[in-house]
């Protein structure tokens, strides 16, 4: 992405103060995409943040007297088959589902880094972690997460109650069972980066290895890292809901954004919007995230900021 | 993951789409999604005799004995038949004899430890070979035979011998005295098998015969033409069936798959099948579907109980693999649900109706008792409970000692009264949860609602902790019913010994893990007494001991909910047996 010529200023006084968050400003400032995505994902943070505090209303009381209903001023996004309110459960739903959307995501990319970086550059390396991660990708997720729920599931219960128990951990196993495809991504780019010249000059003056790599590999293979992260995010959400589906997830009458979905998709023909609220802040969070991951791409890789 | 998050976007655009050109869209695109499974069958087939079924859990083998599964079981009473079987009514009718044998027609002795059945002479089997006594006696040595695990082999564990008296006259001689002698070969769980066709697939080699297992010949109205297990089965009338023109369809077919909304589309919206079953959706749903005016949905009344299940044991996690969930003769109690005012104010706070409205429609009623028909074993005695009454369980617990804390969740002695309530996943009953949570919050109980994948939870795994048997959780939700009209069996599961311990694999049929002495002794008598009066009153006493007791709370009366076209007559829908069972009758 081209910057013109007044975000080719900015940028310039930014590379004489050369902080990274101006730089990523910058970046958004100057990717149309990225402004409305900042803007939008801002909003749903924000709503999903403070909105239960402005919004009272209980997201799990049931009232047989209000189901099915449309959106009215009274329940802004209609009511559920039981008479729950969709709006308080959106809102409350987005909670989780960013929290763990955000902490998965941190998870997977960390481990998947590590390890792609690692097994990429130290040529030593490379056969037993690629390994691992083939290790990992042949194991059939739906045993494991049973014998891992079955394993731990009271014990955290026990010591974190039985929301902030599951979190930990489905943060864990989709963390755990996510970081796969990144290491191979990250491996391959590593390969590539480490031949070029660059790196070969920082190692003929004698540059250590963990700085070649932070300094010179990482933000050149950080494309697809980031790209990695954005649909990590959207991975994160909707395996939850699938758990949650499996009945190893949250608790059933604990909304989260992937369930109200699944909820709603039998009760489309009488309330279509029950599945358009939670798929239009599922998409709208994905889309944000990936429109952000974009300009932060841009403004990042040397690649492209060279151009 | 992919393909959903493809589905997630794919509605949103769906929905805009919807929003310009009213909701057909949707519909139409789901249509086309069903039709594509089902034109193989429709273009080689003359839709006027051909019946289209439509079974979304898969039949996996067309031979009963190897499978416990409705579907299955289903799937192979088109093709075999018992000698009677249950009509709607629960009345027993004569299929493959000639009469219901009774003391007053000499078919069951005096002292009621042998029964005799006339069979029918006319009866062929497909192959066109007759039907005899001696295919009835070999179905019952298949069965038992030591080293096959046969699924009905509890309908046989009274039976002494069954002998061929003739060649169309059986006898069936018990062990001891059984005033219900009906339980073998009544109903679609036990049907009779060709001799001539399985004889070389006994015991071990049960699993063996494949050829045997997914094509039985029998003497119903249809023969297997086609058999792939967990997809479809294709039917063609059976030419030597015994009634002269029947059945009117000259072929059938079951196709599997879906999940139960899709089934009722299926049928109600769409109308590419005739007949769908097992349909728990929720009411509204239904209704939506059937202002289409394709079909109508069909209710059978059976046995079938939606009750809370109590235990009365400590459950708690802390508790080793040796400890949980177990009676371990009574030192191992629940910390406060072993007392009978909780276990009462809990099933004062539910307004049933409730329930019934948002769960189950037409298809529910809300019920007090665990054994509601036949109607005359009906008790009276706990109609109060279809009231609720928050201020009466209030009451309970205040004089019970427990208290609201700071919390406003009642406690004793340090003990607090929160629940762990599990079922299996199933919208409707995440329904009737969610509401029992609220209502019981109203009385100062905390519920932790948790569901678990019915495949695991009904699963019966021993090593899974998620199964209903091992019940590590305070309460759990699920239907129960029994076969056939008569009770005994099912009554006689809330015996001391028929708890669920690790001794016997954690299956069992207590399991509240009840035990009385005085219970036990009375459903003994019931096994021995045979005057019907009497017997009538044993069972409603039993009942009132289990709901009074509170070691089940009764729910909901449910209907099998069926869905069928409109051009499709002749289905009587039957909540005692096979839902085909009279599939000989229907034409369009």
């Amino acid at each position: 992405m081209a910057l013109n010529v007044r975000n080719e200023q900015a940028l310039h006084s930014a590379r004489i103060h050369p902080s990274p968050w101006m730089i990523v400003w910058v970046a958004i400032r100057s990717h149309k995409g990225a402004l409305v995505g900042a803007g939008v994902f801002a909003f749903i943070i924000l709503a999903v943040t403070i909105g239960p505090i402005l919004y009272t209303v209980d997201p799990q009381v049931p009232d047989v007297s209000i189901r099915n209903l449309s959106p009215s001023l009274a329940h802004p996004f209609g009511t559920d088959n039981l008479g729950r309110d969709m709006l308080a459960q959106v809102l409350s739903g987005g909670r989780i589902a960013i929290a763990v959307g955000f902490t998965a995501m941190v998870l997977s990319l960390v481990v998947g880094t590590a390890v792609g970086v690692l097994a990429g550059y130290f040529k030593w390396l490379d056969g037993p972690l690629m390994r691992l991660t083939d290790l990992f990708l042949a194991l059939p997720l739906l045993p494991l997460l049973l014998v891992i729920i079955m394993l731990f599931r009271d014990t955290l219960r026990a010591a974190f109650g039985p929301e902030m128990g599951i979190f930990f951990l489905i943060v864990f196993v989709i963390g755990i069972t996510s970081w796969m495809q990144t290491a191979r991504i990250v491996r391959g780019e590593t390969l590539a980066v480490k031949e070029r010249e660059f790196v070969l000059a920082a190692t003929s003056v004698g540059t250590s290895g963990m700085r070649i790599v932070f300094r010179h590999i990482l933000p050149n293979i950080l494309s697809p890292v980031m790209v990695s992260a954005t649909l990590g995010i959207a991975n994160a959400i909707i395996t939850e809901s699938t758990l949650s589906f499996l009945g190893l997830g949250f608790p059933p009458d604990f909304p989260t954004w992937g369930r109200l979905l699944f909820d709603g998709a039998n009760f489309i023909s009488i309330t279509p919007v029950r599945v358009l609220w939670p798929g239009l802040a599922i998409s709208l969070t994905v889309l944000s995230i990936n429109y952000i991951g974009d300009a932060l791409r841009d403004a990042v890789d040397p690649r492209v900021r060279n151009e | 993951m992919k393909n959903f998050l493809g589905c997630v976007f794919l509605a949103v655009i769906g929905l805009v789409l919807a929003a310009c050109s009213q909701s057909p869209a949707i519909s139409e695109t789901d249509a086309q999604t069903h039709g594509n499974g089902a034109t193989d069958t429709e273009t080689v087939e003359d839709l006027d005799t051909h019946l289209n079924i439509l079974y979304w859990q898969e039949p996996s083998t067309l031979n009963p004995f190897l499978s416990g599964g409705t579907k299955d079981i289903e799937a192979a009473s088109m093709i075999l038949e018992p000698l009677a079987n249950y009509d709607e009514n629960a009345k027993m009718v004569p299929t493959l004899a000639v009469e219901i044998p009774s003391q007053e027609n000499g078919g069951i002795n005096d002292d009621y430890t042998s029964i005799t059945w006339k069979l029918r002479p006319d009866v062929v089997w497909s192959d066109g070979t007759p039907f005899t006594a001696d295919d009835v006696v070999f179905t019952w040595q298949y069965c038992t035979h030591e080293e096959f695990g046969c699924s009905v082999s509890n309908y046989f564990t009274d039976v002494e011998s069954v002998t061929a008296v003739d060649p169309h006259t059986v006898r069936i001689v018990f062990t001891r005295t059984t005033p219900h002698p009906y339980g073998p070969f009544v109903g679609s769980l036990v049907p009779i098998i060709q001799k001539e066709q399985f004889k070389d697939c006994l015991g071990l080699r049960a699993q063996e015969c494949t050829e045997q297992n997914f094509g039985p010949i029998g003497t119903g109205p249809f023969k297997v033409k086609e058999f792939r297990a967990n997809d479809v089965v294709h039917y063609v009338a059976n030419e030597s069936y015994r009634e002269e023109g029947k059945p009117f369809f000259r072929t059938a077919t079951i196709k599997a798959g879906g999940d139960a909304t899709s089934a009722a589309r299926a049928v109600l919206e769409t109308g590419e099948f005739d007949y769908a079953w097992n349909l728990q959706v929720e009411p509204e749903i239904l209704d939506n579907m059937t202002k289409a005016g394709k079909g109508r949905i069909l209710f059978g009344f059976g046995s079938l109980v939606e009750r809370i299940i109590v235990n009365l044991t400590n459950a708690d996690s802390s508790l080793g693999p040796d400890r949980r969930s177990q009676y371990l003769d009574g030192t191992n109690p629940h910390p406060f649900l072993s007392e009978l005012a909780v276990r009462k104010a809990l099933s004062l706070a539910i307004d049933r109706s409730v329930l019934v409205e948002t769960g189950y429609g037409d298809g529910g009623r809300p019920t007090c008792n665990v054994v509601v028909l036949p109607e005359e074993y009906y008790s009276d005695a706990n109609e109060e409970c279809k009231t609720q009454d928050i201020e009466g369980a209030k009451k309970l617990l205040d004089d019970a000692g427990w208290v609201p804390g700071r919390d406003g969740i009642r406690e004793k002695d340090g003990i607090r009264l929160s629940i762990l309530y599990q079922t299996s996943t199933n919208s409707v009953r995440q329904g009737n949860q969610a509401f029992i949570k609220q209502m019981w919050d109203q009385i100062g109980v905390e519920t932790e609602l948790r569901n678990i994948d019915g495949s695991v939870f009904f699963g019966g795994d021993a090593a899974s902790p998620d199964t209903y048997y091992k019940f590590f959780a305070d309460v759990q939700m699920y239907t129960s019913n029994f076969d056939g009209e008569d009770p005994t069996q099912y009554l006689r599961g809330w015996r001391c010994s028929e708890m669920p311990n690790p001794d016997k694999s954690w299956v069992g049929s207590n399991i509240p893990r009840a035990c009385s002495e005085e219970y036990d002794n009375l459903v003994e008598k019931l096994s021995m007494v045979a005057d019907r009066e009497e017997r009538i009153e044993i069972v409603k006493t039993l009942n009132d001991m289990v709901v009074q007791n509170y070691w089940e709370i009764p729910l909901v009366h449910r209907a099998r909910v069926s869905a069928a076209t409109n051009s499709l007559m002749g289905v009587e829908l039957n909540g005692w047996d096979s839902e085909l069972w009279n599939v000989e009758n229907w034409h369009r």
